[in-house]
C-alpha cells in the first residue's frame, strides 16, 4: 500500500482533464465460489451469462421505477460529469457519473428500446459482451453510491441506483465481488460483518467495562441480551473494537448510563451495516434487516437507537420500516408490522439515531458537559454521504446536519466548518463507502479521498483543525487509513460520541 | 405534397400520444419499492409538489449542478414554450385573446431559443467532458431543434408565406380534411422537423420531460418512520413466510 502516492491537491475550483483508461483494471477481487454460493448466487460466471443478464436486466426494470426512469430520462447534459470524488481523484471519465450510468444505459438501449435495436451507433446502444461486463465489474465497484451527483441532476437520476442494479446483475451471473459477499456470509452466519461471535463480544464488553471504570471511576454498563430493557442499540460491529470507533461507542454507554436509560446490545443481531443495501439486493437487505426485528421482538423493547454509521442509518431511517416494520404508520391489516409497531413505544420515532437520542437528551437538560475536556481539539465536522443525502434527523429537513453539529458544539468549545461546496448535500465521500473499504481497492480509495482531504487541509492550514468528527463507520476505518497518507496524523479522525464521552460529566444529575 | 405532409403529421402526432401515454403507464405501474428521496427532501406530499414547480420551472438542481447548462437550458426550454403558445394561432379560430397577446413575445422567444440551443450545442463540442459523454444522437437532436428554430425564424423575418393557407391547413386537419399548404420549401422543412421530433419523442432522451414526475428521489416525500411503504411484489414476501 505504501507505493500509492496520493494525487496532487488541485488549485480550485479546477476541473480535472480525462485521462481515459486511468482505472482500467483497477476492479476489486471477484468473490470467488464458496463465497457466492453461500448468498445462493452461482458461484463462478455461468456460461448463459448473456442471456441471464439482460433477463436479470428486464426483471429489475419492471420492478424499481428508479431504474426504469434513469434509464430513459438522462440527456447527457453533464451537470453531474464533475461531481464525482472518484472522477476528480482518478481522471478517468468512465467515473463521471453520466459515463457510469451509460456503461448500463448502452446496453439498456440495445435490448429494450427501439432505437437502440435499429440504429445502435446513433444512440450510443452496444452489445453486452464480456468486455463490457467486465467493465462493469471494474467500473461499478468504483462507485461508493454515495449520491452526490443525484442532487445536481435535473431529473435526480442517482447513479447508486444503476450502481446497486449492475452490481445484482453481476452476482445473479455469478461475478460478484469477494469483500461485500464475503461480509454478508458473515453476517448470515454469525451475525455481524466482522464475524465476531457471541463469546467474544461478550468479553469485549467487560473489558470495556473495566477501561471506563479505570478512566472515570463509574460503572458504565454494556449489557447485551437484556430481555425488557428500554432501549435496544443497534451498531455497527467496528464499534466494538476498532480504532476509533470504540470510543463512540463508551460515548454511547455514558449517555445511556448518565439518563438511567436502560439499555441492552443483541449478541444475535450485533451489526447495523447492511450490505444488502450494497449489492442492491432486496432480499439480502430485508434478511440482514431481519435480524433486528427479530431481536427487537424476541428482547422486547420499546425504542431501538442506531449507532454511528452511514449507510446503516440510510437503511435504518429510509428502509426499515418498509423491510421489517421497525417504524410506524402500518396499515391495521398489516399483521407483520403491527405486531412489532404495536411493541414499540411511539412517542419516539422508531429507528432513532444516536445523535438524535443524546440531542434530546441535552435539550431536557439531562446531561452535564465539562467542554474544556475538548479543548485541546479545533473541531470540524464531515457529513457521511448516507446520512446527508439519503436519510433525515428530528423529522424537518436538514435536522440530519443540524443535530450533529448541535451535539458538538454542545460537548467543544472550538467548532469549524469546511468550505460549503464540501458539506451538507454537497458533502463528498470519504472514498470508501459503498462496499470499496477493502485493500483491493486501496487505489481508488486513496484517489477517491482527494476531494475532502483537499477541504481539511484548507481548514488545517486556515483555523488549525486537527479532529474531524463524522458518524459513520465506513468513513472512521477509510480515514484512518487514507489520512496518514496525505500527511494527516489518523487520529484526526473521530466520532461524535468520542467527543461526548471526553465531555460528559459522570454522577452529576 | 400536402397530403403526403398530412399523412407524416397524422401518423407522428399518433406515435408522439400513443407512445407518450404507454411510456407514463409504463412508469406509473412500475413499483417503487424503497424511499429513496435525495436531500433535501421535503417531508410532506406539499413539500414534494413545491420541489416538482420549483424543478419543473426553475430547474433548480441545475441551476445548482452548472451555471451555463442552466442559463442555456432554461432560455431554450423557457423560450419554446412560448413559441409553442405562439403557434396555437394556428389552430384556432378565432385566435383567444392571450394568443393574441403574446405574438411579439414569441417572435424574440424564437430567437432566444436559438441562442440557447447553440450554447447548448457550444458546450457539446468544446467541454470535454460533455463531448466525451455525447452520442451522435445527442448532437443530431440539437440540430434538429436548431433547424426548427431557424426555418422559423427563416420564414418570419426572410420569406413570409401565405399564413392564412397555413392556418387553413392545419385547422382542415383538425377536422380530417387536407387543404393546399403553401409550397415553401422552407415551411416544409419546418414542419417536417417538428413533427420527426413528435415522433421520435416517445422512444428517445425527451422522455425526460414526464421522467422528471416519476423520479423516486424527487417525487417522494421524505416520511419513511411515519408512514409503512411498500411494494406489491415486496410485501408477497412477508405472506410467503
Amino acid at each position: 500500500m505504501a507505493d500509492i502516492a496520493p494525487p496532487a491537491y488541485r488549485t480550485f475550483p479546477i476541473i480535472p482533464e480525462l485521462k481515459p483508461g486511468a482505472m482500467e483494471g483497477k476492479g476489486p477481487f471477484v468473490a470467488p465460489d464458496k463465497i457466492n454460493e453461500a448468498l445462493g448466487f452461482p458461484g463462478h460466471l455461468v456460461d448463459d451469462w448473456h442471456d441471464k443478464a439482460i433477463a436479470k436486466m428486464g426483471d429489475l426494470l419492471s420492478r424499481y421505477r428508479s431504474l426504469k426512469v434513469y434509464m430513459d430520462a438522462c440527456v447527457h447534459c453533464g451537470a453531474c460529469s464533475d461531481k464525482c470524488h472518484y472522477f476528480i481523484g482518478t481522471q478517468d471519465p468512465k467515473n463521471m457519473p453520466v459515463a457510469r450510468q451509460d456503461l448500463m444505459r448502452s446496453v439498456y438501449r440495445r435490448y429494450f428500446t427501439l432505437p437502440g435495436k435499429l440504429f445502435p451507433k446513433l444512440v450510443g446502444a452496444r452489445d453486452l459482451t464480456k468486455e463490457v461486463l467486465d467493465e462493469w465489474f471494474n467500473y461499478y465497484h468504483q462507485c461508493s453510491e454515495c449520491r452526490r451527483c443525484s442532487v445536481f441532476c435535473p431529473y435526480g437520476i442517482d447513479t447508486a441506483e444503476v450502481t446497486m442494479a449492475a452490481r445484482e446483475i453481476l452476482d445473479s451471473v455469478g461475478y460478484g465481488q469477494k469483500y461485500a459477499n464475503e461480509i454478508i456470509g458473515k453476517v448470515h452466519k454469525i451475525g455481524n460483518n466482522l464475524g465476531l461471535p457471541g463469546p467474544a463480544l461478550n468479553d469485549t464488553l467487560e473489558g470495556l467495562e473495566e477501561d471506563v471504570k479505570d478512566a472515570t471511576g463509574v460503572d458504565v454498563r454494556f449489557p447485551i441480551d437484556v430481555k425488557g430493557a428500554e432501549v435496544l442499540l443497534i451498531t455497527p460491529s467496528a464499534d466494538f473494537f476498532a480504532e476509533p470507533h470504540i470510543d463512540s461507542l463508551i460515548g454511547y454507554a455514558k449517555v445511556f448510563h448518565a439518563t438511567g436509560t436502560s439499555w441492552t446490545l443483541s449478541s444475535m443481531s450485533s451489526e447495523a451495516g447492511n450490505f444488502g443495501l450494497f449489492i442492491g439486493n432486496y432480499d439480502q437487505l430485508r434478511t440482514i434487516a431481519m435480524r433486528i426485528r427479530q431481536a427487537a421482538l424476541e428482547l422486547g423493547v420499546k425504542r431501538i437507537v442506531v449507532g454511528e454509521c452511514g449507510h446503516a442509518w440510510r437503511v435504518a431511517y429510509s428502509f426499515w420500516n418498509t423491510l421489517t416494520g421497525v417504524g410506524d404508520g402500518a396499515d391495521p391489516n398489516d399483521r407483520f408490522a403491527q405486531m412489532l409497531q404495536k411493541q414499540l413505544d411511539h412517542r419516539y420515532k422508531q429507528p432513532s439515531h444516536i445523535c438524535e437520542f443524546t440531542w434530546d437528551m441535552i435539550q431536557d437538560e439531562r446531561l452535564v458537559f465539562d467542554k474544556s475536556k475538548n479543548d485541546k481539539y479545533v473541531v470540524t465536522f464531515h457529513d457521511s454521504c448516507n446520512v446527508a443525502r439519503g436519510s433525515n434527523m428530528g423529522g424537518y429537513p436538514g435536522g440530519q446536519f443540524d443535530i450533529p453539529r448541535n451535539i458538538v458544539r454542545a460537548v467543544a468549545n472550538n467548532f469549524v466548518e469546511m468550505d460549503s461546496s464540501t458539506t451538507y448535500e454537497r458533502t463528498f465521500c470519504c472514498g470508501g463507502g459503498g462496499g470499496l473499504l477493502t485493500d483491493d481497492l486501496m487505489d481508488v480509495r486513496v484517489k477517491g479521498a482527494l476531494p475532502r482531504m483537499e477541504m481539511l487541509q484548507q481548514v488545517k492550514d486556515g483555523h488549525g483543525v486537527n479532529f474531524m468528527a463524522c458518524i459513520c463507520a465506513i468513513c472512521k476505518a477509510q480515514f484512518t487509513k487514507v489520512l496518514p497518507i496525505y500527511g494527516f496524523d489518523r487520529k484526526v479522525v473521530g466520532g461524535v460520541h468520542q467527543l461526548v464521552s471526553n465531555a460528559i460529566q459522570l454522577g452529576v444529575k | 405534397m400536402s397530403t403526403l405532409l398530412a399523412i407524416f403529421i397524422y401518423l407522428s402526432t399518433l406515435v408522439f400520444v400513443v407512445g407518450l401515454l404507454q411510456r407514463i403507464r409504463d412508469y406509473a405501474g412500475t413499483p417503487a419499492p424503497l424511499k429513496i428521496p435525495t436531500t433535501p427532501a421535503p417531508v410532506t406530499n406539499g413539500g414534494v409538489a413545491l420541489r416538482m414547480v420549483r424543478e419543473v420551472v426553475f430547474f433548480e438542481s441545475l441551476f445548482k449542478g452548472n451555471l451555463w447548462t442552466w442559463v442555456s437550458g432554461w432560455l431554450f426550454h423557457f423560450s419554446m414554450l412560448l413559441v409553442v403558445l405562439r403557434h396555437l394561432r394556428y389552430f384556432t379560430d378565432p385566435v383567444w385573446g392571450w394568443v393574441a397577446f403574446i405574438q411579439p413575445f414569441g417572435i424574440y422567444a424564437g430567437i432566444t431559443m436559438l441562442a440557447g440551443l447553440l450554447g447548448l450545442l457550444a458546450r457539446r463540442i468544446f467541454v470535454e467532458r460533455i463531448r466525451y459523454i455525447s452520442t451522435p444522437s445527442d448532437i443530431l437532436m440539437l440540430v434538429l431543434l436548431i433547424g426548427i428554430a431557424a426555418s422559423g425564424l427563416l420564414m418570419k423575418f426572410v420569406g413570409h408565406p401565405d399564413v392564412i393557407m397555413v392556418k387553413n391547413y392545419f385547422l382542415g386537419l383538425m377536422h380530417l380534411s387536407v387543404h393546399e399548404l403553401p409550397s415553401n420549401f422552407v415551411l416544409y422543412a419546418h414542419l417536417s422537423m417538428v413533427f420527426t421530433l413528435l415522433f421520435i419523442f416517445p422512444m428517445s432522451k425527451l422522455l425526460h420531460a414526464p421522467g422528471l414526475f416519476f423520479s423516486p428521489s424527487r417525487n417522494q416525500a421524505d416520511n419513511p418512520r411515519e408512514k409503512r411503504h411498500i411494494a406489491p411484489w415486496a410485501a408477497k414476501m412477508e405472506s410467503e413466510k
